[in-house]
């Protein structure tokens, strides 16, 4: 697909490198020579320096032949006037990167409509729903959930001592009688997908998929399981911040900000008020005491450093806070983190590049195949995705483990109705079905193509 | 540095060799002559060498950097020229290898110098591949790998702009693969075309693809002792055409694809280079008419001339040794300036030479005004103060390096013009200079030394210098 990027900052890059890996044919247009020399090195993309509002610039970036065209700028109104441009002068589908609370709240279905815009992305927003989900339910490193809620897949860590330490795979479903599926683990470096004889050690971090209800049972079992985070210090009062306390206090937990500007503080006191604002630096040890890190359920870093992050994070996970959450943007720094004992990591531009990678993925394949949902795992070196099966699908009726499947493949979950499967070598997959697929190293656009 | 990526490499570039000699494998067999076995021996050779090459340097990390294409390009062009003498030194038909590498470095940098005396005695065969390097080498080996095999490298990049010529490369499409599938259709459908049109003119087939890899490539290899002169004027019209053809930018030829003709018709470098390019054909017609029968004779010789030599190919219908000093002397300075940047034609680039005018233009206006500023702009873009900087530093580095080739060479008991126009004409890869070096001599007389030194000259053209520079400094070799 011909796709043109236009902003090629934090998460323009990151969404570029994604879609060059998938394959597209990628224009990236930014006003920064400076930026359009390195993104031309180390991608192979076309790079054109300009205005995306320029329809000369846009003209050079053949827009009439775009299927995709994407503002993230890091101005709104720069976003939906290019969009809005773009769009007139034939882009197919236009997706503008809108930030602004105030754009975000009543106006945005207005304004999308007005505009033409396909879609209307908030990294913050975005950011902060992950966020919380995280903070619902603390076990977990990461949780994603498929089939409307209906499977959960979430990430642990097996830490030392943990019963799950040396068990073979096989071993675990008769002595937990629980259906969980263990699809992926991480360990060290290297990703495996394991079958029944994997035997798993302390410090990898697994994905399991289940039904909620079967998750929660399961690490209740193992005895991780964590009560829901109640009171939250959340460190700098960024919007992904202010989006977060909104969503945390409406179901009633305690939250409270720490951030440095003191006008910045007024406008979150203003807008939130029934979190906490206090007015200094978060960098602090002293400030941090003082507020009580070591009581509360769980802690935050939001500030737009992700060195400042790490570090303090650190600094709370040595104050036993159960629950320490980093933002970090940059890739190499997020695995140095890991390094340093911090698992619970969310990178907005990753999440942001996702939801991108997974809609050019579906339009993609609008002509009868379908990515319902798609989420990149363990550094996005995995995939999963949810797929409907189709009448054409050839291995219906088929007992899967009578079906050859390629290497690092693995079906993970059957939705039929409305009974969730969480398959074994005897269970079949039928026409109707939604069937949720772990992927590694692959790129998958259609059921047919796990074989 | 990646050392294993560019061995790698290095043995994909001697494997794709030895596929590519299987064209004159086949023309050699049906012609049933002696040097089929020349090539069949180089083709195991080559075959050998690259697989264990290919073999021995395997790696994962795939990460190539700017100066990994430099000197994946600048070891790939001297391996190749290596590889590609051994059919001429194995069949006998040169049976000196500096020779055989002088000349196989002429075909693939495009050069066109010789220092066979009397061509018309080797195997077609052996002409044919002489004349096939100049294809190959004209629009670029590594450029053919890119478009040919899957993605190496998402940087491949960084190996194409090494080997383009140009001071911007810019890419027609967002993939480089693309990029370059796109300029090879272009490069064979132009090629075709030139096959076609001597064919018409009633040049026999083997002749006309011979003529039109040599034009296609701006070489110049011809098979006939006198070059192009032997042919009817139609043949010599079209070869002059087709000539101006290549040396111009292929980006405009994908721009016309495209229909954005209004692109085109605002190239700054193509209406410069038609400008010189009728300019020149005027006055060389002036100055040489005295000498012809027809005004028509003497335009057609000037135009095939300027043609020749602005394109860097190096055909000749004349022997302009004989011309009066003028017209030798604009002569001289068409081969300096050579084609547009983005062609298969050698020399500085028309568009560097614009680069340096609007340079000297922008530092005269600010020695008059000291507190103004200028920007330059080239084809209605601001060019940035850095790629300014390059074609500075490169216009320094051509004529320092010009220097110290014409300094070796000048132990050779040679006069003045001689060794100067035979420095010129390697370095801007034209192949026939004045003097001794003329159209209706060679370079055989030098020594084996200036030939290497004049083989490296000729990679340094086409290279464009800082790829051979770079490949054999000691810091980029070293991990410090």
């Amino acid at each position: 697909m011909n796709i043109i990027v236009v902003g090629c900052g934090k998460i323009g890059t990151t969404l570029v490198a994604s879609l060059v890996s998938e394959g597209h044919d990628v224009i990236a247009i930014d006003n920064d020579p400076d930026v359009i020399s390195e993104i031309t090195n180390i991608y192979d993309v076309m790079a054109i320096c300009g205005n995306g509002t320029d329809s000369v610039v846009l003209d050079e970036a053949d827009i009439e032949k775009a299927e995709m065209f994407i503002a993230v700028t890091g101005s709104d109104e720069l976003n939906l006037l290019s969009c809005f441009i773009a769009g007139k002068m034939g882009a197919a589908h236009t997706i503008a990167r809108i930030r602004n609370p105030e754009y975000n709240e009543k106006s945005l279905g207005f304004v999308r409509q007005q505009l033409g815009l396909s879609m209307a992305i908030n990294p913050e927003m975005l950011t902060a729903k992950e966020l919380f989900n995280i903070l619902k339910f603390p076990s977990a490193v990461k949780i994603e959930t498929f089939s409307r809620r209906n499977i959960e897949m979430v990430e642990i860590r097996i830490k030392d001592g943990s019963p799950l330490d040396g068990m073979k795979l096989c071993d675990l479903r008769i002595k937990y009688k629980s259906t969980v599926l263990v699809c992926v683990v991480q360990r060290k470096d290297q990703i495996y997908i394991p079958d029944g004889n994997f035997v798993l050690k302390s410090g990898d971090k697994i994905g399991l998929t289940a039904t909620p209800a079967e998750i929660q049972k399961f690490l209740k079992a193992l005895g991780v399981l964590e009560k829901q985070a109640r009171s939250i210090m959340i460190l700098g009062g960024s919007r992904t911040a202010y989006y977060l306390s909104k969503m945390l206090s409406t179901i009633g937990n305690s939250v409270k900000i720490i951030e440095q500007d003191s006008q910045r503080c007024l406008e979150l006191s203003d807008a939130l008020p029934k979190a906490v604002v206090i007015h200094g630096d978060g960098a602090k040890q002293e400030l941090l005491n003082e507020e009580g890190i070591n009581s509360v359920d769980a802690f935050v870093a939001l500030t737009g450093m992700d060195e400042e992050n790490i570090l303090i994070s650190v600094f709370a996970s040595m104050q036993n806070v159960p629950k320490v959450v980093s933002k970090i943007n940059r890739d190499e720094l997020a695995a140095l983190a890991e390094k340093m004992g911090l698992d619970c990591i969310v990178s907005p531009r990753q999440i942001t590049a996702d939801i991108i990678v997974q809609y050019a993925r579906a339009l993609q394949n609008s002509m009868g195949s379908s990515v319902e949902t798609l989420y990149k795992l363990m550094d996005g070196r995995v995939e999963a995705l949810e797929f409907n099966v189709r009448s054409y699908t050839k291995f219906t009726g088929k007992p899967l483990k009578d079906l050859k499947f390629k290497s690092n493949v693995i079906i993970a979950g059957i939705v039929r109705k409305n009974k969730i499967i969480i398959p074994f070598g005897d269970d079949v997959i039928l026409e109707g079905d939604r069937v949720v697929v772990i992927a590694k190293e692959q790129r998958l656009n259609d059921l047919s193509d796990i074989q | 540095m990646n050392h294993k990526m560019v061995f790698n490499m290095l043995g994909r570039i001697i494997i794709l060799e030895a596929a590519l000699m299987v064209l004159p494998l086949v023309v050699s067999l049906c012609y049933g002559e002696k040097c089929t076995l020349a090539f069949a021996l180089t083709i195991l050779i080559a075959l050998a060498v690259g697989f264990l090459m290919w073999g021995i340097f395997r790696t994962k990390n795939h990460v190539i950097y700017a100066k990994e294409g430099f000197v994946i390009v600048a070891l790939s062009w001297i391996a190749m020229s290596a590889i590609g003498a051994l059919p001429f030194v194995i069949s006998g038909d040169i049976p000196s290898y500096t020779d055989a590498f002088f000349e196989t470095v002429s075909g693939f940098t495009t050069t066109g110098a010789s220092i066979l005396n009397n061509v018309e005695a080797l195997d077609r065969g052996i002409l044919f591949w002489r004349s096939f390097t100049h294809w190959v080498g004209g629009m670029g080996v590594l450029v053919f790998i890119v478009a040919l095999l899957p993605s190496i490298s998402d940087r491949s990049i960084h190996i194409l702009r090494a080997e383009m010529p140009g001071p911007i490369m810019g890419k027609l499409v967002p993939k480089i693969k693309d990029t370059a599938k796109i300029l090879y259709l272009i490069y064979i459908v132009l090629t075709v075309i030139e096959i076609i049109m001597l064919l018409c003119g009633g040049m026999p087939l083997y002749d006309s693809v011979v003529h039109a890899f040599g034009t296609a490539g701006t070489g110049g290899f011809g098979i006939k002792q006198s070059s192009i002169a032997g042919y009817s004027p139609y043949l010599q019209w079209v070869i002059a055409i087709f000539m101006f053809l290549f040396a111009v930018n292929f980006n405009l030829y994908y721009l016309l694809l495209i229909k954005k003709f209004k692109t085109v018709v605002k190239s700054v470098e193509l209406w410069v280079f038609i400008g010189i390019s009728v300019i020149s054909s005027v006055i060389i017609t002036a100055d040489i008419f005295p000498m012809f029968e027809s005004v028509s004779d003497a335009f057609r010789a000037a135009v095939f001339q300027v043609g020749s030599l602005i394109s860097t190919t190096g055909y000749t219908t004349a022997d302009f040794n004989q011309w009066p000093e003028l017209s030798k002397a604009i002569l001289l300075l068409l081969m300096l300036i050579g084609g547009c940047a983005g062609s298969t034609a050698g020399g500085l680039k028309v568009s560097r030479i614009i680069l340096i005018f609007k340079m000297v233009r922008r530092e005269l206006r600010h020695l008059l005004h000291p507190r103004s500023v200028g920007v330059v702009k080239f084809e209605g873009k601001r060019v940035s103060d850095e790629t300014l900087n390059s074609v500075g530093v490169y216009f320094l580095l051509y004529v320092l390096c010009f220097g110290a080739v014409f300094l070796l060479l000048c132990f050779e008991p040679f006069d003045f013009e001689t060794n100067f126009s035979a420095t010129l004409a390697c370095f801007n890869n034209v192949g026939p200079g004045f003097g001794l070096v003329g159209p209706a001599s060679s370079y055989a007389d030098y020594s084996g030394f200036s030939k290497i030194i004049l083989s490296f000259a000729m990679l340094m053209g086409r290279l464009e210098i800082f790829p051979l520079i770079l490949a054999f400094s000691p810091s980029t070799w070293t991990r410090k």
